[in-house]
């Protein structure tokens, strides 16, 4: 019983994680058809730049509110500023390219925006530890786990809820989801899609920067940590359906709660068996379990 | 017309090799180039590879000038000034042997020193010797560098793996647990890296438990996380659910300030005993927060545990290094430092014996087998061959200095290298199994 | 198939190409230089098999599956066979490669644009999940290879230098004979239009799959023949998603004009590489980046296309 609560908690802590970072991903490619590789730019960066102003806020000893300030301030610069940069710039004059192309357009910006942070933030690993620290761990099920991992399952849930209300409540959400079906008819029906895609993508980045800041005081951030959550949130997108947001919700916890389980019971599966799960679901079923329907067009 | 294609990608090669002949130069005899390999980027460059680059550069400066205090007070390497050109040892094994081969063919080096980590030097060690070019390992510490197959070109001056998790084991048995231990606390566990160091660190911490401690159980669920990566979240839930209360680590780099960051965070240290086979940097930049009571090793004399020591090499490269670089060295300083060290020993009696600059095969002759003063104790090249070094190993607990504001350590013990490294020509597994026949413990 | 190869331009200019490779880095560059030669000739091979699926429309982002397994296939051999031979790596890793295209190929030609990419993304990682936490197989340190044998004696550095070059021309003229056959031209008809390739009567699943067993192939084969080169092999540089990334970028940066473009784009990979790490080697990335970008949006047809406008002889698609 112990041992499924633990494994339950850590699986949920992770799925929390990836599905803030993937949610931008899937929102990205149902939005704009793209398969975003610089996602993982967007993470990094909100990481870094999150880190270092914790460690400064901490060093000089602020009020702890500011570090939840530092977090989403991070992720607002960061996804606002590439977001905006890459969007308009390149990716606006690629969207009648190959989609091969377009990926690796944005394969190559990934790594630009990695090796900028070697040069921006230097090459030491930083460990923004203060806010974890300070609310400590919490007993369950007889072993601590840290509180801070616990809020961000909360934040989770915040923006899962604030991303459904959105797509289904609001008028915004509907010219969203309007895009998302059809990008001519939506043209034709006078939506400005230029600056829906824009807007999207910029919120798909802040979403992948958020991620990247918030988990940073729980973990080492370092140059290049960035490559394994790339193609793990890809394997989250794939698995729960690209353009769903339940879908990532649910691809998010699968993969949570698998890799939990198997680095208690079988660590040599660890990594292999998430890639394994989406290999099977791209099998079985291409569009991801959650995928939207897609309307056949001649 | 297959002639016009020739002619063009002639002149293009032509153009190519007039470009690449330019920076072909002969190292004169005042001059001996030394490639010097650590971790400057990534989780392993704050903890190692800087403070590791900055030992070798301290000492390297000093010897060129001649300032080092005796023995090492002559001017140069051999006479020859040492031109240092530092290189970055991340990125794998595979991309670091392409830095290898280019350092010994293009760059026409003299010799390589460094390597940190040990999949690097399994995968250098073979290369060093096919391209016959003199390397001395300073850091790494797989013991099947030699026990697969002796070098004809690597020497390191390090101990290996075995060392530290025999003094680890027995610091335990002896020191920690005099007469009060319980059932539970005879349960250990690890938390090591998923590769050669990690591997071997906790695979001879087993066999050494087995004899010191032999009513002590291993878990049935050691941890190996993947070298490099920085999240224990699931690992520590792990832990804490093994009821052992004894944990072995080898984590180094910044994975082991990671670990300790967020093992706090969750109250880990406060249930746990952990042992640190080289987690001397965390001591550092973590310091009111590091807890008390870690058992630590620093890999040999070096580091923290002779921070105070006031022999003269030590005073003099604690003083200088601080005074340099702001900070203590740290145990990489040291072992870059001696790797320097041994190799300046090299060239000079090569030297010496040669009557002129030395042939590299003289140097090597001069370096195998023999005993070099270190800056705390001796170091003897008497294993694999001649070109594996041997050293005492110290273990204490850590305690933090109030009266000083700083990291210390207390209740130090010293093991010789006959504890604690099997004799020459010995495999270390077969010893230790066989209860480490022939060992000399003080 | 492969009747009057030897007459044609492609084929010609292509060994023509090697043999002059090979006599300047055997006699007049220095050994450094012939190393990336090496390196170059046998990624090459990898990114020739990439083209041929490129021009069927199918990019493949885990091709360093197959590069993997032709590395570690070379490495076990070695460890557990004790294999040193060098034709006999490179019949292995061809093999191991080939063969696990065929079965994979069954389920992969099913499948198009971004889930073909996918699915070969996934597969590649789920090999790297294995490799990375399989300690009889070296983990993340991976294991050494040993210098390579021909009969029992070593070949040394030049050796293996020749037997690269000699695997190259087998593959060049293959490549040729392949895409100027029938099944070869299928290639751009189904990139073109699927269902008429149908009607025709051919099998475009057949042929895709038969087209990636072929990659699959190509790209084993390099993997065994730089595991020679380079002595060792590590699942990060051999299997990680990155290494296929690579792979595309200099699929894409040497264009798909000509059998030779993938291997003169390769060896200008290896030449900026050594270069970058020597002068900027924390712009590495940045360089990469940058140039991939400025490739798709200013040179698309590649590094072939320049030296198609500077040699008008180049007629048309080989």
């Amino acid at each position: 019983m112990q041992f499924l609560t633990t494994v339950l908690f850590d699986g949920l802590i992770y799925a929390s994680y990836l599905f803030i970072v993937s949610l931008g991903l899937t929102i990205t490619f149902g939005v704009m058809k793209i398969l975003n590789v610089a996602h993982g730019g967007f993470f990094a960066w909100g990481a870094y730049l999150a880190s270092i102003s914790i460690i400064y806020l901490g060093d000089n000893e602020y009020n702890s509110y500011f570090y939840y300030f530092a977090i989403f301030f991070s992720a607002i610069i960061v996804g606002l500023f590439f977001g905006y940069i890459i969007e308009r710039f390149i990716l606006r004059k690629m969207y009648n390219e190959d989609i091969h192309l377009i990926v690796l357009a944005t394969f190559g910006l990934f790594w630009i925006l990695e090796d900028l942070i070697l040069h921006v933030f230097g090459v030491d690993p930083l460990m923004p530890y203060y806010p974890a620290m300070e609310l400590g761990g919490i007993e369950i099920a007889g072993i601590f786990q840290g509180v801070y991992s616990l809020t961000l399952a909360a934040l989770a849930i915040i923006v899962a809820f604030i991303c459904w209300y959105f797509l289904k409540k609001t008028k915004w959400g509907k010219l969203l989801q309007s895009v998302i079906f059809d990008r001519e008819v939506s043209v034709s029906m006078g939506i400005n899609v230029t600056n829906v895609y824009l807007i999207t993508f910029i919120i798909g980045g802040m979403l992948g920067a958020l991620g990247g800041a918030y988990i940073a005081p729980t973990i080492s951030v370092s140059p290049g940590f960035a490559i394994d959550v790339v193609v793990m949130s890809f394997a989250v997108v794939v698995i729960g359906g690209m353009g769903s947001v339940p879908g990532a919700l649910i691809g998010s916890l699968i993969v949570g709660l698998v890799r939990a389980f198997a680095v208690h019971q079988a660590p040599i599966l660890e990594l292999f068996i998430i890639y394994a799960i989406m290999a099977i679901v791209l099998i079985l079923k291409p569009e991801g379990l959650f995928a939207p329907p897609k309307p056949r067009k001649i | 017309m297959k002639l016009t294609y020739l002619k063009t990608i002639g002149k293009i090669a032509i153009t190519g090799l007039i470009a690449s002949v330019l920076p072909l130069s002969v190292n004169a005899k005042d001059t001996v180039k030394v490639g010097v390999v650590s971790f400057l980027t990534g989780p392993a460059a704050g903890p190692f590879g800087t403070p590791a680059k900055q030992g070798a550069e301290l000492v390297i400066d000093a010897i060129n000038a001649g300032t080092m205090p005796a023995p090492y007070n002559t001017k140069g390497f051999g006479g020859a000034q040492l031109d240092a050109i530092f290189s970055d040892e991340s990125g794998g094994g595979t991309k670091q042997v392409g830095l290898f081969r280019d350092f010994v063919q293009k760059q026409n080096v003299d010799a390589m020193i460094g390597y940190i980590s040990s999949g690097n030097c399994m995968a250098i060690g073979p290369v060093a010797d096919e391209l016959k070019k003199l390397t001395i390992f300073s850091t790494c510490g797989t013991e099947r560098l030699y026990e697969e197959k002796l070098r004809s070109h690597v020497f390191r001056t390090q101990g290996n793996a075995v060392g530290d998790s025999l003094g680890a084991a027995k610091y335990i048995a002896d020191e920690y647990f005099k007469g009060k231990v319980s059932t539970a606390d005879k349960m250990f566990t690890g938390i090591n890296q998923n590769y050669a160091w990690g591997q071997d660190s906790y695979k001879f911490f087993v066999l050494g438990m087995k004899q010191y401690m032999p009513s002590a159980v291993a878990s049935s669920k050691p941890q190996f996380p993947k070298l490099f990566s920085g999240q224990y979240g699931s690992e520590i839930s792990a832990l804490s659910l093994d009821p052992a209360k004894i944990v072995h680590t080898s984590f180094w780099n910044g994975d082991f300030e990671a670990f300790m960051l967020q093992g706090l965070v969750r109250g880990f240290f406060s249930k746990k005993i952990l042992v640190s086979s080289v987690g001397g940097s965390g001591v550092d930049s973590l310091g009111k927060k590091f807890p008390d009571g870690v058992i630590m090793g620093t890999r040999g004399n070096v580091g923290l545990i002779v921070r105070n020591d006031q022999t003269p090499l030590n005073k003099w490269f604690v003083e200088s290094y601080k005074k340099r670089y702001g900070a203590y060295p740290l145990g990489p300083s040291y072992q870059y430092a001696r790797a320097v060290m041994l190799y300046k020993i090299g060239m000079d009696s090569a030297a010496k014996k040669a009557g002129k600059f030395p042939t590299q095969d003289q140097v090597m002759a001069a370096m195998k087998g023999i005993t070099f003063e270190s800056f705390v104790d001796k170091i003897e090249m008497k294993r694999g061959g001649g070109h594996q070094a041997v050293h005492s190993i110290a273990y204490g607990v850590t305690k933090f200095n109030k009266a000083k504001g700083e990291p210390g350590i207390e209740k130090v013990i010293k093991y010789s290298a006959s504890c604690v490294y099997p004799p020459a020509g010995v495999k270390s597994q077969s010893w230790v199994e066989s209860g480490m026949p022939g060992r000399k413990c003080n | 198939m492969f009747k009057g190869v030897f007459k044609e331009q492609a084929v010609q200019v292509g060994i023509g190409f090697v043999f002059v490779i090979v006599l300047l880095g055997t006699f007049v560059l220095p050994e450094w230089m012939s190393n990336n030669f090496m390196y170059g000739l046998s990624r090459g091979l990898a990114v020739l098999g990439l083209m041929i699926l490129w021009r069927t429309n199918l990019v493949s982002f885990g091709h360093a599956l197959y590069y993997g397994v032709g590395a570690y296939s070379v490495a076990i051999a070695q460890k557990y066979l004790g294999v040193t031979d060098i034709f006999l790596r490179v019949v292995i890793a061809i093999i191991a490669a080939g063969l696990l295209g065929y079965v994979l190929g069954f389920i992969l030609r099913k499948y198009r644009e971004i889930f073909f990419a996918m699915l070969s993304l996934a597969f590649s990682m789920v090999l790297y999940g294995l490799l990375a936490k399989a300690e009889f197989l070296g983990s993340t340190d991976g294991m050494s290879i040993s210098p390579s044998t021909l009969f029992g004696l070593e070949i040394g550095r030049f050796g293996l230098f020749y037997f690269i070059g000699l695997i190259v021309i087998i593959s060049l003229i293959f490549a040729h004979c392949y895409l100027r056959s029938s099944l070869g031209h299928l290639t751009t008809a189904i990139s073109d239009n699927e269902i008429r390739v149908e009607y025709l009567g051919y099998s475009v699943q057949k042929a895709i799959h038969i087209k990636y067993i072929i990659s699959a192939c190509l790209a084993g084969g390099a993997g065994g023949l730089m595991a020679a080169s380079l002595g060792q092999v590590d699942p990060d540089s051999m299997v990680l998603w990155s290494v296929s990334g690579e792979l595309v970028f200099v699929t894409i940066m040497a264009g798909l004009g000509n059998i030779l473009a993938p291997f003169i784009g390769a060896i200008f990979f290896e030449f900026i590489r050594t270069y970058a790490y020597e002068f900027a080697p924390q712009a590495w990335q940045m360089i990469i980046g940058g140039t991939l970008l400025a490739i798709i949006f200013f040179l698309p047809g590649g590094l072939w296309s320049l030296f198609e406008k500077i040699n008008p002889f180049k007629k048309e698609k080989k």
